[in-house]
């Protein structure tokens, strides 16, 4: 598959990887995929006082185009409030990716990632 | 490409053309250019003279006669004309075909059309090294059986069937035997007549000689076998594959197993040190890596292994700049499906996403094998590293306990 530049640079140089705890009540984990479906994506973000995403970690199981787009999903989660979060869509992971059509899937799964970990994060602070 | 040696550990999905075939390839596109049908001047003989020795340098490999080997444009054509050729020719015997679930597309897409036309096929499940279940077989042969269609080795796993006692159950029970053996001619032996098989399917491309021409064996004597014609137009091979023969290509398909004849013995022996280094290492230097096929019945050159908790198309990319191999993931493939042979064998989606074929061929160093090593291993790692479930698996949770929300 002949990706694009900066889908390889974001598998090659993965952004933000990494564990928050998921115990603790400033931080939402969102774990959608299975195993069987070769695609397994973990995005947990970390909100401070003011409703703000201070931080955003991901791990992935897939293949390239499922680590990049959830690789740039927490690059864009950083500085935004939770209602702006909320509002990423799919289509603009596979806009800046240049996703090839057979991937876009990838893009849907990073975006119920972010979603799973907002509405953790607002279970956890009802 | 650039100047820096790309290592090629994808010889399953082709060969690269011997430099020795290319050089006996050559003379037969502008200097020797007749057509081999033409009977009436010195250019069709010329080129008749050298189709009838290329027939003989691929009949000796097979230690068959060379009245016995029909030309085709690759092994899909020859399994296409082998079911179907059969099928059609035996219709007032029987419908009923019995393959793997195993074998390449060439011949399970064969079966589907075939079935489409009325005719009944089996396909008989393997166990988890892929073996074949030989009281299966011959439990699942009745009176409408034609034909039985088992592939010698396995293009994805490399696994080996037991073509002598298939053979056997097929002579006892009067049904055709016929094997896609794309995979092992030219780099195992492959003595059809002695173990009873009466079609057999191959190609150049697999053998270090050019794509674009392949051949089947059929059977001529005790029994004579006959298969209706797919391609028709003027009745060239016997009436059994019309079209002009591709004379530089089987030129070339002819050197190639003259090559193989003599080299093939010495190139298993050196791949399958080199194969076994390159398994061994995977096995010592990381975790939970699972070899996939029987390891007893194996084709030399070929490693189907998976590296538990890393998907196939991402550790590829890892390395695929300068490593070229296949992946039974299903990111890999235009259909998102699995690898259906590695299902087959039962060992779930998620081992077959995270599978990687590495098969090595007579141009592989040791050099490359050290690279890979080396490349591979810190692919897995890095990959690893990203992996959410193996960072589960670390901890000690149960994976299979997962509520996973699917998609």
């Amino acid at each position: 598959m002949a990706y694009s530049e900066k889908l390889l640079d974001h598998f090659k140089n993965p952004k933000n990887v990494g564990t928050l705890d998921k115990t603790d009540s400033n931080v939402g984990t969102g774990l959608v995929g299975a195993p069987e479906c070769g695609d397994v994506m973990r995005l947990q973000i970390q909100v401070d006082a003011a409703g703000i995403i201070e931080d955003a970690k991901f791990k992935t199981f897939g293949c390239g185009s499922a680590i990049a787009s959830s690789s740039l999903a927490t690059e864009w989660l950083k500085g935004k409030s939770l209602d702006e979060a909320m509002a990423i869509d799919n289509m603009a992971i596979v806009e800046e990716l240049a996703l090839p059509p057979v991937k876009i899937h990838c893009s849907v799964l990073a975006e119920d990632a972010i979603k799973g970990a907002i509405e953790d994060y607002k279970s956890k602070n009802a | 490409m650039s100047d820096k040696r790309l290592i090629y550990l994808d010889n399953n999905a082709t060969t690269p053309t011997d430099p020795r075939v290319v050089d006996a390839m050559l003379p037969f596109f502008h200097n020797v250019p007749g057509n081999a049908a033409s009977r009436n001047h010195p250019f069709g003989w010329a080129a008749e003279e050298a189709v009838d020795y290329s027939r003989d340098q691929i009949a000796k490999l097979l230690d068959v006669d060379s009245r016995e080997i029909i030309f085709t444009s690759g092994a899909t054509e020859s399994d296409n004309l082998a079911l179907k050729g059969v099928y059609e020719m035996y219709q007032r015997k029987g419908n009923h075909i019995i393959t793997l679930k195993t074998e390449h597309k060439a011949v399970l897409d064969s079966c589907k059309k075939i079935e489409k036309l009325g005719g009944e096929v089996t396909y008989l499940d393997v166990d988890d090294k892929g073996m074949i279940n030989l009281v299966e077989l011959e439990a699942a042969i009745k009176k409408e059986t034609i034909l039985i269609s088992v592939m010698w080795a396995n293009n994805e796993t490399g696994v080996i069937q037991p073509m002598k006692e298939i053979g056997d159950i097929c002579a006892k029970h009067g049904v055709l035997f016929m094997s896609d053996a794309t995979q092992a001619v030219g780099k195992i032996k492959t003595h059809p007549k002695e173990l009873g098989i009466h079609l057999m399917a191959f190609t150049g491309h697999k053998m270090y000689g050019p794509k674009g021409v392949g051949a089947l064996f059929v059977n001529r004597k005790n029994p004579r076998v006959k298969v209706t014609s797919q391609m028709d137009g003027g009745g060239h091979e016997r009436g059994m594959r019309s079209g002009t023969l591709n004379v530089p290509g089987i030129v070339g398909f002819g050197a190639a197993a003259e090559i193989a004849r003599k080299e093939m013995d010495a190139d298993a022996a050196r791949l399958s040190v080199l194969r076994d280094k390159l398994e061994k290492a995977f096995m010592e230097n990381l975790e939970e890596v699972y070899i996939n096929g029987d390891p007893a019945h194996r084709m030399p050159h070929v490693c189907n292994i998976s590296f538990k908790h890393v998907e196939g198309e991402g550790l590829m990319m890892t390395f695929n700049q300068e490593i070229g191999v296949s992946s039974g993931s299903a990111c890999t493939s235009a259909s998102l499906e699995p690898s259906y042979v590695l299902i087959a064998y039962g060992l779930g989606d998620d081992l077959a996403h995270s599978s990687i074929r590495f098969s090595l061929g007579r141009f592989t160093t040791e050099q490359d094998i050290d690279d890979t090593i080396a490349l591979v291993s810190k692919g897995v790692t890095h990959m690893r590293d990203l992996s959410p479930i193996w960072e589960m698996y670390k901890e000690g949770v149960d994976l299979d306990a997962v509520q996973w929300t699917e998609h």
